[in-house]
């Protein structure tokens, strides 16, 4: 149980997707000019990559990995290594579940459909999904320890874009010089919060 | 746009339409990769090539794509172009492979790739397409190997591994700053690049959203 919080904890804070690994930068410069949006968007990529780590954790034990087939009972199947057909897999898994997901919604919440709707399709493209997957399979999770990652790694992410946004609805008030304005102020600023995220480093429960 | 010129596609997008500068495209993988020179620079070869070829293939079968699902098409092409570059990396630069770790497979969702696919290839003959990719590609390259050699320089004292500033520790002068190692001073680099190209290209100055009154009472701003 300790090992799940210390890896939730350091997911989040330590390990930051956004600040720390530059991960899902395109949206989160893009999508972070309003808190409301921005929160929204947070909520759907904590939601898809709860979901998507461990079912790609799943392909990988199962399916793609060094002898992963030998449960077929296919002859020579132990011999089988396709962890090259990785990223080909991996990117279509996020792609179908997060389409998965939006017909779901879409039936069964439509409430939540409606306030995540615009978010959804642009998450497939979010580095930060991929990037995640990406780490799980370098460090050998689990599938318990693939939830952990998923849900801290979201919730990290969510929490970055959305402290962004409230920054940068306060920006707007100030007087920024004319070539600074918009996008290279938001840069000095997310490197103004990464510098202060990397205060955690090194935190261990 | 008029009809683009191979001289015209080739150079516009390295200082004038810059990806990263002005695109905000393809960041996502681009800042964690430039501690050093030497892996920007395969960073940005893995890039050019990636983006050249998805953008020469795609274009040979855009009539036969049929539009509802070019997304899932574009996407099998980029992955199994990554694929290639991530078996030869492994196969012949494994030292650098480990350092790049998972901005390899990040290339997928690199955006610049997929804008390209999906802005100009689709509508462009394979040619030029594959000339826009090479000129994308270079225009990310050139902002990712100037952030690598501020990042370097600073922070090791080194330009590609050779020594430039004598750092203190092997008896020269320089005493090399630590923060330009940090992922958040590519940032603040980044940052000042944009703010330098649009100080000489003011066209490209966001409006202000919001603009104060003089002689107001600055209360909600607090």
């Amino acid at each position: 149980m300790e090992h799940y919080l210390s890896l939730f904890v350091a997911s989040v804070f330590v390990e930051n997707m956004a600040l720390a690994f530059f991960l899902g930068m395109c949206t989160f410069l893009a999508v972070s000019k309003k808190v409301s949006s921005a929160f929204g968007l947070g909520i759907a990529v904590i939601v898809v990559l709860t979901i998507t780590v461990p079912v790609n954790n799943l392909i990988l034990t199962y399916l793609l990995g060094e002898g992963a087939l030998t449960w077929t009972g296919i002859p020579g199947a132990a011999n089988i290594d396709l962890t090259f057909l990785g990223y080909l897999s991996y990117i279509g898994v996020i792609a179908a579940i997060v389409q998965i997901l939006e017909m779901f919604l879409d039936k069964y919440v439509p409430a939540l459909y409606n306030a995540l709707g615009v978010f959804l399709p642009l998450i497939t493209v979010n580095c930060a999904i991929l990037g995640a997957t990406l780490f799980m399979s370098e460090r050998n999770y689990n599938l318990g320890e693939s939830v952990v990652y998923g849900l801290g790694a979201g919730v990290g992410w969510a929490l970055a874009i959305t402290a962004l946004a409230g920054i940068r609805e306060k920006l707007k008030y100030s007087d920024v010089p004319a070539s600074l304005q918009g996008l290279g102020i938001t840069f000095i600023t997310v490197g103004l919060m990464s510098l202060g995220f990397m205060s955690f480093s090194g935190i261990k429960i | 746009m008029s009809a683009p010129t191979a001289k015209g596609v080739l150079t516009t997008p390295i200082f004038k339409n810059n990806p990263i500068a002005l695109q905000i495209l393809g960041i996502c993988s681009a800042l964690a990769v430039t501690s050093s020179m030497s892996v920007s620079l395969v960073m940005s070869l893995a890039v050019i090539f990636v983006t050249a070829f998805s953008n020469f293939f795609v274009s040979l079968i855009r009539h036969h794509i049929p539009s509802s699902i070019r997304i899932i098409v574009q996407m099998t092409i980029i992955a199994s172009l990554v694929i290639v570059v991530d078996q030869i990396l492994k196969a012949y630069a494994y030292e650098m492979s480990k350092q790049l770790s998972v901005f390899v497979g990040l290339i997928i969702t690199n955006c610049i790739v997929m804008g390209r696919a999906e802005g100009f290839a689709m509508t462009n003959s394979p040619g030029l397409s594959f000339l826009d990719g090479v000129g994308n590609g270079i225009g990310y390259g050139f902002i990712l190997m100037t952030v690598g050699f501020f990042r370097e320089l600073f922070g090791s004292g080194s330009v590609f591994g050779f020594t430039v500033l004598e750092p203190v520790a092997t008896g020269g002068w320089y005493v090399p700053n630590g923060l330009m190692l940090l992922p958040p001073s590519a940032f603040f680099i980044i940052g000042f690049i944009i703010w330098g190209l649009r100080a000489i290209n003011p066209e490209q100055v966001e409006e202000n959203e919001f603009e104060m009154k003089a002689n107001t009472q600055p209360k909600e701003a607090v």
